[in-house]
């Protein structure tokens, strides 16, 4: 019985890749095809494409990333805690409100620092 | 039923690939990926445990561990970062300015 | 419906030295903020006073023997005594490093708070009762070392020693995970009082909770033995403290170590020390091996030692042999009776280990030039004309290394010894002697080479008011535990390990 009821969820996931796989490849299977060496270049708006495809991005981008990791993960401490809210009451908000506090910390420390800078 | 040796094999495997990945690996983003693969492969051997106990226990664990895995990815990224500024290589063979 | 504690129940008092050197470590960050750049002395004296104030707090508290945070703390002089050795340590940190850090321009303010962050994770970790704890006080503990250790990021020897450190340290905390995974899945608890309650009734059945509690604890063990470097997990020691900034490797040579042992004895001792038993056996299961590995980390740290020529690796691996006497306590712990005195010794040898080996590394700093250099051996050549005094107690660190009576290591050693025979480990208890003898050729030649070689002597420019503070305090350390070791074990006289003893 069991397996009986995930038909509808199996017929969806064929569905969705035959159609995806018929989609993207009708076009290459029924059009024109004739290709210049201008035609297989990438697009850069017109411009002569110059170096290598892979950049290296400015490492501030690395360390907002970080940043954001780091307060992004604390934040799976509050979901267990909003479960039972209600019953842990004010120990459980004195509790997490000295979490948030520290949290908070931790933002005025890279503020202040300037890690949120962009310049 | 599924028991729960199954995911603890799992996690096993899970364990063993992550620690031939930390010996056999050169690049110290991918070792560092197999550290990760380690800690999530416990993860799952803690949550699947803590299925078989009907505890809390085990899930409180991993949430703990899923904090500190974050933790070290920002020490170890920026350890790798500022190795990679200075010597334009992340190849964990090249650290031999010490030895003896 | 969910039984709520209150405040109250958390019993806060108890645990306060170590979640006031938290807290307070908040609070360092945030006022360096606002200390200008030339004035960042008054952030170490911030420092200095809060360490004061947990330390004062530790000896009112020291054995209280209550449980505190819902059971997850454990407040004995097990803990206080853990307490007292890792605040010694930050104290005379604090002090090695306020002038290193000014002549070397490393970050000053974020150095002292990754300090008491990993002091604060020792603290936890010799109070912990529950894996859970146990595994976060270990990160605690670990994270910042690995930032300071690649703190002097101009250098590429510390930021290689940074990124190897981070490596092994972040592999050996996945094993301890994974070898803590599966002591929850034998047991069902995560707890330490609880999972000593349900070993024996494990062990006695020869089932898979059998098979993983076994495993278990092989895992936790090499996880713990890769933080405090025996063999065969030693391999990271040697160039991480090379090139780490030479407070630090003081730090974590002494501070990493305690709490890594203090994890260790908790865990063997109390947790699985049936683990230990066949019951009516007197012996560990576990016994043997750790024995074999107390032999091994002996033997190696003692014999590669002698070819070292840099002073910084000499010491790395001298407390790689260090730790192998450390663990020849662990060992004795398995035998069942001994078990008190085992503990008892291995504290204290670590008290006199962290006098002793922060005083050599102050000596080594006061050598050091700013751009690393000057730690050679032979840089130590004609010291005692140089710098008298320096040299006076250099010689009496390598003695107290070595363990010559009327020093702090010897206490260490006759008390360790005395446990290990008593356990009935009559050979390694010999390998150990033997090896103390081959030390002594290592230490010896330092002191040759201050008194007795030729030289023009080293100036030891390093060698400034704070760093002569700190120097002065490990001396009288190690003297006075030499002298009068009743004052140190008089402290764990009373020792109650809650639940065993």
């Amino acid at each position: 019985m069991a397996l009986q009821q995930f038909a509808p969820i199996a017929a969806l996931i064929i569905l969705a890749v035959v159609l995806t796989f018929i989609i993207s490849n009708i076009s290459t299977i029924f059009g024109p095809s004739n290709n210049t060496s201008r035609k297989t270049a990438p697009y850069e708006s017109g411009m002569q494409p110059i170096g290598v495809g892979m950049r290296r991005m400015p490492v501030k981008f690395y360390l907002i990333g970080v940043l954001f990791i780091l307060f992004d993960i604390e934040v799976i401490f509050f979901l267990p805690w909003a479960v039972v809210f209600r019953d842990l009451g004010f120990y459980g908000l004195a509790v997490m409100g000295l979490f948030f506090f520290i949290l908070t910390i931790g933002l005025i420390y890279e503020w202040k620092k300037g890690a949120l800078e962009w310049e | 039923m599924v028991e729960v040796e199954a995911f603890i094999v799992l996690s096993a495997a899970l364990f063993i690939l992550g620690a031939m990945g930390v010996v056999l690996r050169r690049n110290a983003i991918l070792v560092f990926m197999s550290v990760e693969l380690m800690l999530n492969a416990a993860n799952l051997a803690l949550v699947a445990f803590a299925w078989h106990w009907g505890g809390m226990d085990g899930h409180i664990f991993v949430f703990f561990v899923i904090t500190v895995a974050a933790a070290e990815v920002a020490v170890g990224l920026a350890l790798i970062v500022a190795i990679f500024r200075s010597r334009q290589s992340i190849n964990i063979d090249e650290l031999h300015l010490m030895e003896g | 419906m969910i039984d709520v504690p209150s405040i109250a129940d958390l019993n806060l008092t108890v645990t306060f030295p170590a979640v006031f050197l938290a807290l307070f470590t908040m609070v360092v960050l945030i006022v360096d903020l606002f200390i200008p750049k030339d004035r960042k002395i008054r952030t170490a004296h911030l420092t200095l006073g809060g360490l004061v104030v947990a330390f004062v707090w530790n000896v009112l508290v020291f054995d209280s023997n209550q449980t505190a945070l819902g059971g997850m703390y454990i407040a004995d002089s097990f803990s206080g005594f853990i307490n007292f050795i890792a605040l010694t340590a930050a104290i005379i940190t604090c002090f090695l490093s306020v002038d290193y850090l000014k002549r070397t321009g490393i970050e000053q303010g974020e150095f002292y708070s990754l300090l008491l962050f990993s002091t604060a994770g020792v603290m936890f970790m010799g109070a912990a009762s529950d894996l859970i704890v146990v595994f976060i006080a270990l990160e605690i503990l670990s994270i910042p070392l690995y930032v300071m250790a690649a703190m002097r990021y101009r250098d590429a020897k510390s930021e290689e020693s940074g990124l190897k450190y981070f490596i092994l340290g972040a592999f050996a905390s996945a094993f301890f995970l994974y070898g803590a995974a599966l002591v929850y899945g034998a047991t069902g608890t995560t707890s330490l009082p609880e999972i000593f309650a349900s070993v024996e009734g494990i062990v006695a059945t020869d089932s898979g909770a059998r098979l993983y509690l076994v495993l278990g604890a092989a895992l936790i063990f090499v996880g713990l033995g890769f933080k405090v470097a025996v063999v065969p997990f030693h391999m990271w020691t040697p160039d991480v403290y090379e090139g780490a900034p030479t407070p630090v490797t003081a730090f974590m040579s002494v501070a990493a170590k305690a709490g890594g042992f203090a994890a260790l004895l908790r865990l063997m001792v109390i947790a699985l020390p049936e683990l230990t038993a066949n019951i009516g056996d007197t012996i560990a299961i576990w016994q043997t091996t750790i024995a074999i590995v107390a032999a091994a980390t002996m033997i190696l740290g003692n014999f590669v030692a002698i070819v070292q020529t840099n002073v910084k690796r000499m010491l790395a691996y001298s407390s790689i042999a260090h730790a192998g006497y450390i663990l020849m306590g662990v060992a004795a712990v398995g035998t069942i009776g001994v078990a008190e005195e085992a503990t008892r010794a291995a504290l204290i040898y670590m008290l006199a280990y962290t006098f002793t080996n922060l005083g050599a590394f102050a000596v080594v700093m006061a050598l050091e030039k700013d751009d690393g250099s000057g730690t050679q051996i032979a840089d130590f050549k004609g010291l005692s004309r140089s710098r008298p005094l320096l040299a006076v107690m250099m010689a009496f660190f390598m003695l107290s290394l070595t363990g010559v009576p009327t020093t702090a290591g010897f206490i260490g050693k006759f008390l360790l010894f005395g446990a290990a025979l008593e356990a009935g480990l009559v050979l390694l208890t010999i390998i150990g002697v033997l090896t103390s003898v081959v030390s002594a050729y290592y230490y010896v030649r330092i002191i040759v080479n201050m008194y007795l070689e030729d030289g023009e002597g080293d100036p030891a420019e390093g060698a400034t008011q704070y760093l002569n503070y700190a120097t002065y305090a490990a001396f009288a350390g190690t003297l006075i535990i030499g002298l009068f070791p009743f004052l140190a074990v008089n402290l764990l006289d009373t020792m109650m390990i809650a639940g065993l003893f």
